[in-house]
């Protein structure tokens, strides 16, 4: 994707339908996620039994940010894994093919454990529930909770998060891309643009359903 | 990619995304739930006509722990018993709206033309002396496993190259992935033609096996002496075979100090003591047993790959 400053001349209106707008920038995102992670520890009571688990590609950025600052504020390390959906998605047969992403569950395992999912973007609710069914046929945790960055609502499914970075109302035809440094070549930001819907299928990069 | 009848449909992009997929494949097959939701809904005929153990109940597995349908039929067990035609037999299958057939028979070229009469995604599992492209993608995936990237690796591979399938499509993966492939024969058993395109592929042809791992190669692969396939003289008998072109108990020594690291591969079943020594079978070098459990997870690759995003080019 083009960056958002290369799409919008110097001295181009802002606000011009189509030009992307940059909505969190690198402080707002690590401002969202350290409240996040006090988020997570003030209701979990402590880091006692925590596992993140991060949904490829921007989700595992995300959970090892996530787990550095709870060893940062409360001294014990969290286990961070990742967990990959896409054997579990209920869209395979719409979408081109891919390959499979890594799933690395921490040495613990998730039985009995407090597991916060971690992505980037929720929006149908899709991936989430496919990451739910992926969870269940690795163990049974006590409890699952879910951490986004962004919430930009048109929920498909009945799933909410637990902990959300920023609420962004968004049109349909919107798209919304996290740029992460440490997996994107780009600035680190949140931007949404108007964007041509790919026949309702809202998952571009950046933008997981 | 619709249909998988040869390794040479598969660019170097196309093996490095299926034995991605197979190493995830890999990983959860250690877990207790080994059962995707992946190919809910879709079947898969495994039809094949001729013995098989390892293709075979790797396919099976294979759907099943990807949530398809899977259901076997024999040759030997189904009409063409009966004198009905691989054609009417194929149609009839077909007719019932499978979405892959997995198809294994006698004749070079069957897979092929199969994929002309059907709808469902064909994959070759092995047509006569031609091809057999997942055996291919196991050794491939089994030989990185132990060895990385295969780019620059040698590989020889040894022995009945007239009769074997897997060694033609071994080849053809092997190049694709960069490897530098020596194939040795006794000339009886060197197919015919084969120096043409060993010089249009850059395959290296050989004769006397003990220069060959005196060279010491990264991978030696020995094939079987496929004697249900013999109808002739090809070598006086099976001790003059083994004393010229079996992995015997002093030429894995010799291949041992030539390279320490070389690993021995064998697609199975094993003749042991003919192509090889029960010593060569069982060193630690050797990875068959690795081979047939990579065998599950290349083929989850190779029907994910196939069948997953189908809709799309229906």
């Amino acid at each position: 994707m083009p960056r958002a400053d290369d799409l919008q001349p110097a001295g181009a209106d802002p606000g011009a339908p189509g030009a992307p707008r940059t909505v969190m920038s690198a402080p707002d995102v690590a401002r969202a996620l350290r409240r996040i992670a006090h988020e997570i520890v003030e209701r979990n009571k402590g880091a006692a039994d925590l596992v993140l688990l991060g949904i490829p590609t921007r989700g595992v950025e995300l959970s090892r940010r996530l787990g550095a600052l709870l060893q940062e504020m409360e001294g014990a390390e969290v286990p961070v894994g990742e967990l990959d959906i896409t054997m579990f998605r209920d869209d395979l047969r719409r979408q081109p093919t891919r390959a499979p992403m890594p799933t690395r569950i921490p040495a613990g395992g998730v039985d009995d454990k407090v597991v916060v999912l971690v992505d980037d973007v929720l929006y149908s609710g899709r991936t989430i529930r496919a990451a739910l069914d992926a969870l269940s046929d690795l163990g049974r945790p006590r409890a699952v909770r879910l951490a986004v960055l962004v919430d930009r609502g048109h929920r498909e499914l009945p799933i909410r998060a637990d902990h959300v970075g920023k609420n962004l109302p968004t049109a349909h035809s919107e798209r919304v891309m996290v740029r992460l440094t440490g997996v994107d070549d780009e600035e680190e930001s949140v931007t949404i643009a108007a964007g041509e819907t790919r026949a309702g299928h809202p998952s571009g990069p950046g933008g997981a359903a | 990619m619709r249909h998988l009848l040869s390794s040479a449909d598969l660019g170097r992009d196309d093996v490095r995304a299926l034995l991605a997929t197979a190493a995830e494949m890999h990983e959860v097959q250690r877990r207790d739930v080994k059962k995707l939701p992946t190919l809910r809904g879709r079947t898969v005929i495994n039809l094949f006509f001729e013995d098989s153990t390892r293709t075979r109940s790797s396919f099976e597995i294979a759907g099943k722990w990807m949530s398809a349908d899977t259901i076997n039929i024999t040759g030997k067990g189904s009409s063409t018993s009966k004198g009905e035609s691989l054609r009417d037999t194929v149609m009839t299958i077909d007719a019932m709206s499978v979405d892959c057939v997995v198809i294994r028979h006698m004749a070079s070229g069957a897979a092929h033309q199969v994929a002309q009469w059907v709808d469902a995604s064909v994959v070759n599992a092995g047509d006569g002396t031609h091809e057999h492209p997942t055996q291919a993608l196991l050794d491939a995936y089994t030989m990185e496993a132990r060895l990385g990237d295969l780019e620059g690796r040698r590989v020889a591979i040894v022995g009945d190259l007239t009769h074997s399938r897997v060694f033609r499509s071994n080849a053809i993966t092997l190049r694709t992935l960069g490897a530098e492939v020596t194939l040795v024969a006794p000339p009886t058993l060197m197919p015919s033609g084969i120096a043409s395109w060993a010089r249009a592929d850059g395959l290296t042809l050989a004769d006397d096996l003990d220069a060959v791992l005196a060279d010491g190669p990264d991978a030696v692969m020995m094939l079987r002496v496929q004697r249900e396939r013999m109808s002739g003289g090809f070598f006086p008998t099976p001790r003059e075979y083994t004393v010229g072109y079996g992995l015997t108990r002093e030429r894995l020594r010799a291949l041992t100090s030539a390279n320490p690291d070389a690993v021995i591969c064998h697609p199975g079943p094993m003749n042991r003591g003919l192509e090889i020594s029960a010593d060569a079978a069982d060193a630690a070098s050797s990875l068959v047993l690795d081979q047939v459990s990579a065998g599950v997870a290349v083929r989850m690759a190779v029907l994910y790959h196939l069948l997953a995003g189908e809709e799309v080019t229906a």
